[in-house]
């Protein structure tokens, strides 16, 4: 076995092809986001088109943040770390990963258009017909081929922690997928080849769909990206990861408790009491591998506290190890019934999903990008730190002004919808509790509106980078450490 | 503690990696959906749940290819204020025959698990044509598009492959599938008609007010107008649905 570092060849050329499709599809999804968020202010935005309505472009943003700019996100991180921890090539090389590659771009593509144009399962976050599921099925175990044999093929004796919890989100995603999408397509008897009927209606549907839509964020948007966290804080900390056996037990305790989590998405519905006191129990309990999670990510920065103030691209990782601090604890409390009776339908469970998904998943990409697009192509860093804490501050406020407006609109929605004057009578309709929410649904789409503008910074230094451009401001002495 | 030395033997071996994570992850799943197929009150014994019309169920199907559960939920919880403003609460029985399940999650606009009945269908079409012709705060978009024709050639298909998935259309109803999605779309209301016999409680009419064409719209207030009044209520034991 040799040990000669400068033998290992890496498959660096189809990494960066899926760096390049995050930042694109990134781009593309919180846009596609922004504009249904307008919509709801303003609905002649929706140009009474059936294509443009918001009902059809809704699962256009949901599928290109989660699985378009999240799916590349996984795919290039994982497939980078797993060649660093395990000092070797990709199983099956380049052309193997590539077509993989260029199989997930064209499969976001069609999923895209058939939402535009109606076809839908109508589920949530797994709105693909039956053809495209079978399509990314095959996608995905080419997937598990290449990271379980490159694993096999390594010249570590140990697997590293954050190829764990890759490893179980790709094992997890399959399972939920098969799972909740046993559907049989109507046109094998005389019905539309483009439509198929989901094995379980009703109460049971609700239960998979759930069990599948809560693991979603579980796995592909937590586990996955805590793989990300457990290899680029420490790395860009320069320091190791605080415990290992934190992490271990971090690991174990995570998957094993969200899978139960699913049910409080159906609080107070006709799901059976036991099935949502299961869900409402087990919510609770995952507070603790999370922020367990949390604070492994986070002590690694002990005695290199001072890198939050020089370097933003720190910044950007700890925060969105923060953020998912944030996130998990609101989730819990949300999961309560009482809490949840308040909060369930309202703005306040969207807000909860964006300071996750773009505290927590974005922020983490964020500084994972920062960390990849200077090694990949031979950087020493990126084009400008500058633009990056640039770009963290319009970020950051983009998302304070989204979570804050729907945490008042969500809370206050639901206090009017179950409100009373004192003759008894409710006292107000619906329409005027829509009315209500008008002035933060433009606020939240101005929030919106600087995390793209976030995202458009990061696309310019990336161009600058790649282009081997060095600003002013990096050739000159530090000044950071000084007053 | 030895707990953790042990645990070597799953970090270098990607087989044993591999297999604990399944078994992790399998039992939730397990636990909490199998038994909603064996514990038999998990649906109420109601009586009144029946399979869509030919008319309704291609409603159900453009209802869910428009994306409508992006915005509105049909579960009411059993909350004062909810039973109050939409009606009795939802029950598992009454979703029992939906492929897929359409509770949604969000309520951007109101519930809309009862309401059948609540509006003509003149007004479902005029506020589905353009919302704020009837609500002028509404953020709703319009669907001028549904008045086009409805594609009727793929009804049979469709209702069979739900028979597969247990929805239990009979023989009888599968073969006259087309005819009843037109006769539903253009009898007078009122007006004796064999709908009503295959599926009580279906409301008919001219949905639209255009008799030449059968539309999208035509399916779609159909399928608006039977939502949640499958059940009567006054005749329930209260105690079977009690949660």
């Amino acid at each position: 076995m040799s040990t000669n570092t400068d033998a290992i060849v890496y498959n660096e050329d189809v990494v960066k092809k899926f760096v390049l499709a995050a930042i694109f599809w990134g781009v593309v999804g919180f846009l596609a986001g922004d504009f249904i968020a307008w919509q709801l202010a303003f609905p002649v935005l929706n140009l009474d088109l059936e294509w443009t309505t918001f009902g059809r472009l809704r699962p256009v943003h949901t599928s290109a943040v989660i699985f378009a700019f999240g799916g590349n996100i996984l795919f290039s991180t994982s497939l980078y770390v797993v060649q660093r921890t395990c000092r070797t090539g990709l199983f099956g090389g380049d052309g193997f990963a590539t077509v993989v590659f260029w199989n997930f771009q064209a499969l976001i593509v069609t999923a895209a258009l058939t939402y535009v144009l109606g076809f839908t399962q109508g589920q949530e976050y797994a709105e693909p017909e039956w053809w495209v599921d079978l399509w990314l099925t095959v996608i995905w175990v080419c997937y598990l081929i290449i990271f379980a044999g490159t694993i096999m093929k390594r010249r570590e004796p140990h697997i590293y922690v954050a190829n764990w919890f890759f490893f179980s989100m790709i094992l997890t995603v399959a399972m939920l997928h098969l799972g909740n999408n046993l559907a049989i397509p109507a046109g094998f008897f005389g019905g539309s080849w483009m439509k198929s009927y989901n094995i379980f209606g009703g109460v049971q549907n609700a239960m998979t769909q759930w069990w599948y839509g809560h693991n979603a964020v579980g796995f592909f948007l937590t586990a996955g990206f805590l793989g990300i966290m457990y290899y680029f804080v420490p790395k860009r900390a320069e320091r190791p990861v605080y415990s290992y056996r934190l992490s271990i037990v971090h690991f174990w305790a995570l998957i094993f408790l969200y899978i139960w989590a699913g049910p409080h998405h159906l609080h107070y519905t006709a799901l059976p009491d036991w099935a949502q006191t299961l869900g409402a129990t087990f919510s609770i309990m995952l507070w603790m591998p999370s922020w367990g999670g949390m604070i492994n990510g986070l002590m690694t920065l002990s005695g290199a506290w001072d890198k939050l103030r020089t370097d933003p691209v720190m910044r950007f990782l700890v925060s969105s190890v923060a953020f998912y601090g944030m996130s998990t604890f609101e989730g819990p409390m949300m999961s309560l019934k009482a809490v949840n009776s308040l909060s369930h339908y309202t703005d306040w469970t969207v807000g909860h999903v964006h300071s996750g998904a773009l505290g927590w998943v974005a922020f983490v990409s964020f500084g994972a990008l920062y960390y990849l697009v200077p090694k990949l192509w031979g950087r020493k860093e990126v084009y400008s730190l500058k633009l990056v804490g640039l770009h963290f501050w319009v970020a950051t406020i983009g998302i304070v002004l989204y979570i804050t407006s729907m945490w008042i609109s969500g809370i206050m929605q639901g206090l009017m919808w179950r409100a009373y004057d004192n003759l008894g009578f409710l006292q107000y309709s619906f329409i005027e509790t829509v009315e209500a929410m008008h002035p933060y649904y433009v606020i939240r789409a101005t929030g919106g509106l600087l995390f793209v503008l976030g995202a458009l910074i990061m696309v310019y230094n990336f161009i600058r980078t790649i282009k081997g451009d060095v600003a002013e401001e990096a050739m000159q002495p530090s000044t950071a450490g000084a007053r | 503690m030895s707990i953790f030395k042990h645990h070597a033997k799953v970090e270098t071996n990607v087989f044993f990696l591999a297999v604990g994570i399944l078994l992790t992850v399998i039992v939730g799943g397990l636990v909490e959906v199998v038994p909603l197929f064996t514990i038999e009150s998990t649906i109420e014994k109601v009586d009144g749940v029946r399979p869509y019309s030919p008319l309704e169920q291609a409603g159900r199907d453009i209802y869910v290819r428009e994306g409508c559960y992006n915005c509105h939920s049909q579960m009411i919880r059993p909350f004062k204020d909810e039973v109050e403003r939409y009606g009795h609460y939802s029950l598992a029985a009454e979703s029992k025959y939906d492929h897929p399940f359409q509770w949604a999650s969000k309520r951007t606009g109101p519930d809309l698990a009862r309401v059948g009945g609540k509006y003509t269908n003149d007004w479902q079409v005029r506020h589905l044509m353009n919302p704020r012709d009837v609500v002028p705060e509404s953020v709703m978009p319009g669907y001028p598009h549904l008045m086009r024709a409805l594609d009727q050639s793929t009804i049979v298909g469709n209702l069979t492959t739900l028979r597969i998935v247990g929805v239990p259309y009979t023989d009888e109803q599968l073969k006259n599938a087309k005819a009843h999605l037109v006769e539903q779309a253009t009898t007078t209301a009122g007006a004796e008609s064999a709908i009503a016999k295959a599926y009580p409680k279906a409301v008919v009419g001219d949905f639209d007010g255009n008799p030449q064409v059968v539309s999208e719209m035509d399916a779609l207030v159909a399928f608006l107008q039977v939502l949640g009044t499958m059940v009567d209520f006054t005749t329930v034991d209260h105690t079977k649905i009690q949660r």
